[in-house]
């Protein structure tokens, strides 16, 4: 504050000057957080952008998967970091119909994602958290899930079982 | 020695002038009655916070952020960091404590009128303070990283996936991926350690701010209304004529509230020990039935319960519909009447909550929609169900083992409680019903038509049918009376 340019004779310039400044300021420091801004929410938000990471995994020979049975297969995800550790793992249960045809599902429940074990006896997948059960075919039967378990494509490949994953099977994501 | 100390402390104010800015606040005056012990849950909830401050900083010196070693970094602050397990112990149940603490907070201000005019300010922060809260809960359970944690995440992906049109773009946008690993686990470190923290702390400044501001709520007098003309005008009467200093006539029952919580929760801690981690978080081992922290049991029974056709409007909807309410009541009834004396909808609306959330959150704890996964193989048949039966029966009590029945249906006490129990079946049905509702299912039933043979349902029906009480009648058809 300089109180010797109260009784300026002509107030309007300085004041108009500063007004400029300020507003050069002002823009500066906007366009400045605008700048940082697209990074900063690019970095955050760029895994909702990355859609459709599925592909083909080997589960192991058809042999391991006799027919008839229902058994549960494992795979280390493609898309895996260094550091997942176990976490990188996947489990899914691999059909064997007796006609030979395979049907691999996803271990997590349509309702809510828990993890859903095989009752060979019963022929019934049930779920521990709230309840849900599945025939054999995957088909719902009872309980809150709202369809059917989540089917992953699958193939044989000279005498081995092909699965199509690496994402986390969701109602928005079915496989 | 001392008169040293007092010159330093006199050096420092002279300087800083941090006594002159603080003492007015410490020591301004607030009605007589607030000091009451009702009043000191807000302290306690302060106090709590600090503590889980102090505790959450220590652990982070030895917790690894990363999916392959915080397992194992939380078994060494467990089992060999010195004093790792107390104030692993400290942080969950100082966390448990918070929230109980903040939510009787949120009752007592709400049933005192504590936010009507002019503190619905204060009321919309502590909303907000209450919904960081509970997300530091969620992400502190996830942080856990034990197999809870891990299908905790599957469970909050799967909500988040029935988002409608970008589902999959918020499931990703959380697990950081498209699977939960490690990168999900360092979106939930950052959110737990850096993100709600900071919020929190801003929030509460606020909220502090604003108790000072308006001052404490007086205490309420039925007939005493709230009027947006007069009310500033009179509070500043009253604490005139009949206040007294928050330091140290107030302060001293909060101290001691914030104490004995402190306490509480050190002895809960040195009692019960640190909670977890359970099993591992690999996801190959799905022998795991997860389970949420106490908090979230509600929310967890209410999954199981809701009709499945409303679920996906109630899961998205639901929570930002209460969290809107709860941010609506101060401008829905900011005036009038503050004492819950005279508020019966006030009082009904309270109990409305607590008495469905306390209910559902008792029924997550005994989970009885949940099949028992080992029954089948792990429940003893009672004695008194075979002895004296037929070899068909007797097979038919087999068949009941081997087919899983017992996962959802107990016998004498043991087994699941999703289905009835099926002491009394043979009152209850016919063999026609029975053989019906083996093979078709139905009312949750699955049907068992293609996975027994004929003749293993001729014994299990065989065997239910003498499942009732002895003298009582088995149920037949109902013939029509002769005219």
């Amino acid at each position: 504050m300089c109180a010797g340019h109260e009784p300026s004779p002509s107030p309007q310039k300085p004041s108009s000057r500063r007004g400029f400044l300020f507003k050069i300021g002002l823009a500066l420091n906007v366009l400045g957080a605008a700048l940082v801004g697209i990074p900063v929410l690019g970095f955050i938000l760029a895994p909702m952008r990355r859609l459709g990471g599925q592909s083909w995994i080997r589960l192991g020979p058809v042999a391991s998967f006799p027919a008839g049975e229902t058994r549960l297969a494992t795979y280390e995800n493609p898309d895996s970091m260094h550091w997942d550790g176990a976490t990188a793992k996947t489990a899914c249960w691999v059909r064997h119909v007796p006609d030979g045809r395979l049907q691999i599902f996803a271990v997590n429940c349509t309702h809510l994602g828990c993890p859903v074990r095989w009752f060979a006896q019963s022929r019934l997948f049930m779920c521990p958290c709230h309840g849900g059960v599945y025939y054999e075919d995957g088909a719902r039967a009872s309980g809150p899930p709202p369809r059917g378990l989540f089917e992953y494509e699958a193939e044989v490949r000279n005498g081995e079982v092909w699965v199509r994953g690496g994402q986390l099977p969701t109602l928005a994501g079915p496989v | 020695m001392i008169r040293r100390f007092f010159s330093v402390g006199r050096w420092v104010e002279e300087r800083a002038g941090l006594g002159e800015a603080i003492t007015p606040v410490m020591e301004h005056p607030v009605p007589r009655r607030t000091a009451s012990f009702w009043y000191t849950f807000g302290s306690a909830t302060l106090a709590l916070f600090m503590l889980q401050i102090v505790t959450g900083i220590c652990l982070a010196f030895v917790y690894v952020p990363s999916a392959d070693k915080a397992y194992e970094s939380l078994l060494y602050l467990n089992y060999e960091a010195p004093f790792g397990w107390f104030l692993r112990a400290l942080h969950f149940w100082g966390s448990n404590a918070m929230v109980a603490v903040m939510t009787l907070h949120m009752i007592q201000v709400f049933l005192w009128g504590a936010h009507k005019y002019p503190r619905e300010m204060t009321w919309v922060v502590g909303v907000l303070l209450f919904v960081c809260t509970l997300g530091m809960a969620f992400t502190g359970q996830l942080m856990r990283w034990d197999q809870d944690a891990y299908w905790g995440l599957g469970i909050g992906a799967s909500i988040a996936s029935r988002t409608p049109f970008i589902g999959q773009s918020v499931v990703q946008l959380i697990l950081g991926g498209p699977i939960i690993a490690g990168r999900t686990l360092s979106r939930v470190f950052t959110a737990h350690v850096f993100l709600i923290p900071g919020i929190l702390i801003a929030l509460v400044g606020l909220h502090l701010w604003l108790v000072v501001r308006l001052g404490v709520n007086e205490w309420p007098m039925p007939g005493r209304l709230v009027d947006r003309e007069t009310y500033k005008q009179r509070y500043a009467e009253e604490v005139h004529r009949d206040g007294v200093p928050f330091f140290p006539d107030v302060v001293r029952k909060d101290m001691i509230a914030c104490g004995v919580v402190i306490l509480l929760v050190m002895l809960c801690a040195a009692i019960f020990g640190p909670f977890g981690p359970h099993g591992v978080p690999d996801p190959t081992i799905i022998d795991t039935a997860p389970k949420p922290d106490f908090y979230f049991l509600a929310l967890f029974a209410l999954f199981a319960l809701l009709p499945p056709w409303t679920e996906t409007v109630l899961l998205l909807v639901g929570p930002p519909i209460a969290i809107v309410l709860l941010l609506a009541v101060p401008f829905l009834a900011g005036t009038g009447e503050k004492s819950w004396k005279r508020r019966p909808v006030a009082v009904l609306g309270v109990v409305l909550i607590v008495l469905p959330v306390t209910t559902l959150a008792g029924l997550g704890i005994f989970v009885p929609w949940s099949p028992v996964m080992e029954a089948w193989r792990g429940a003893p048949t009672p004695t008194q169900y075979v002895r004296g039966r037929t070899p068909l029966e007797l097979q038919g009590a087999l068949v009941i083992q081997n087919k899983q029945c017992r996962n959802c249906h107990a016998l004498g006490g043991e087994g699941g409680k999703r289905g009835p129990a099926l002491e009394g079946v043979g009152t209850r049905q016919t063999r026609d019903q029975l053989i019906r509702q083996v093979l078709q299912g139905g009312g949750n039933m699955p049907a068992y038509g293609k996975n027994l043979s004929p003749a293993e349902v001729n014994a299990v029906v065989a065997f239910m049918q003498t499942l009732r009480p002895a003298n009582e009648p088995p149920a037949r058809t109902a013939v029509p009376a002769a005219r």
